[in-house]
């Protein structure tokens, strides 16, 4: 196979856009689209005040690294989720990353700043383990963007995540969730901006572009997110795209150009009903916000080892 | 060639030369959630893989909350 821009050997085939690459030229075909996302959708300018939300995975590191490289200003922001092993060694990624780089991470960790870790939370509210978890991450990206004054928040959701949470949503025919999965949330009352610029990238490419940048990431899948939904509809999907490639970026992208204007009256109702949290004034629809009883109930109980609940850990690879 | 899987981790020993994507197919790994990886160096679906090679064979799927 040869590079589809310079004709020299390929490293990486890339069959949505029917196109093979060299290194040199699959960065350059990595950056230009998430420029495009960025144009697209208005996600950034040069003078925002960025912060990102880092897992020491290949997304996040990934997406750190190239709004670095396209010269952005960008902080990292970590959170310790308290998963045993897996936590310890994602730390160390995103952690190491930052050092490297002499770039700022700023870390919040579940045990040692709100009293429980995810394990306990999902034995305490017997709900599924990412229940607890994406509840957790998204009011605290959102109040560490705001104590922190940054004016965007972004997160390394790539092409897959939207694809399968769009499949999900269109499955169940969710109108309020579907309306709101934009790669562009504007900041609102109690909300800052949101931006997902790795939308037009998959997950493979985010995981080519740490191979050829030499960015060490976790490469282990969380051991609580085995067999979850989510990674099913990301199953079904890569066998559609894999006979018919493109699908997934035909699928997400003409949603979010020709379905979600349709759909924006739904998102806004769900705003109407928003007030502030009474015990930490976050957004709710409730007088107590779900984080504030999560934290209530899941910090009351003993604390639950990761193995208790999966039986495994993550190693270091 | 000696190849290296995840989840669970595992070295398995195949017999070469075999081409990426016959690998691929040989192991019922969807090329859109892998990338092959040999001496730290991505390699394409067409590329053959020699006996004495070590490759990495390493999941792209995340997929916890969001």
């Amino acid at each position: 196979m040869k590079c589809r821009v310079c004709r020299e050997p390929a490293i990486i085939d890339v069959p949505r856009h029917n196109a093979n690459f060299c290194a040199p030229h699959f960065l350059d075909m990595c950056r230009k689209q998430v420029i495009k996302a960025i144009d697209d959708f208005d996600m950034l300018t040069k003078d925002d005040r960025i912060l990102v939300a880092v897992s020491g995975g290949k997304d996040s590191l990934a997406i750190w690294d190239m709004l670095i490289d396209l010269g952005y200003e960008a902080d990292g922001l970590y959170i310790g989720l308290g998963i045993g092993s897996y936590s310890d060694v994602s730390g160390d990624y995103a952690r190491a990353f930052a050092a490297e780089r002499g770039l700022k991470l700023v870390e919040i960790s579940l045990r040692d700043d709100y009293g429980y870790d995810i394990p306990t939370a999902t034995r305490a509210t017997r709900r599924v383990p990412c229940s607890a978890c994406g509840m957790s991450k998204r009011h605290l990206f959102d109040k560490a963007a705001l104590d922190g004054n940054y004016t965007a928040l972004v997160t390394g959701h790539n092409l897959d995540d939207e694809a399968a949470v769009l499949y999900g949503n269109t499955l169940r025919w969710e109108l309020p969730y579907l309306a709101r999965q934009l790669p562009t949330l504007p900041a609102r009352n109690g909300f800052p901006k949101k931006v997902k610029p790795l939308v037009r990238l998959s997950e493979r490419e985010t995981a080519a572009w740490c191979v050829v940048r030499g960015i060490d990431y976790l490469v282990d899948e969380c051991p609580m997110a085995a067999g979850n939904r989510h990674l099913n509809y990301k199953d079904a999907l890569n066998k559609i795209e894999s006979q018919s490639p493109g699908t997934k970026t035909a699928f997400y992208l003409n949603f979010v150009d020709k379905v979600a204007p349709l759909l924006s009256a739904f998102a806004l109702s769900d705003d109407l009903v928003l007030a502030p949290c009474t015990s930490c004034g976050a957004p709710t629809t409730g007088e107590v916000c779900a984080f504030c009883h999560l934290v209530t109930t899941a910090s009351a109980h003993e604390p639950v080892p990761v193995e208790l609940i999966t039986g495994r850990g993550a190693r270091r690879r | 060639m000696k190849v290296l899987l995840r989840n669970p981790r595992r070295e398995l020993d195949i017999p070469g030369p075999r081409r990426v994507h016959a690998l691929l197919n040989d192991l019922d790994l969807n090329r859109e959630s892998h990338l092959v990886i040999r001496n730290g160096t991505l390699v394409p679906s067409d590329e053959e893989l020699g006996a004495d090679d070590v490759v990495e064979i390493r999941p792209v799927i995340s997929g916890g909350s969001l």
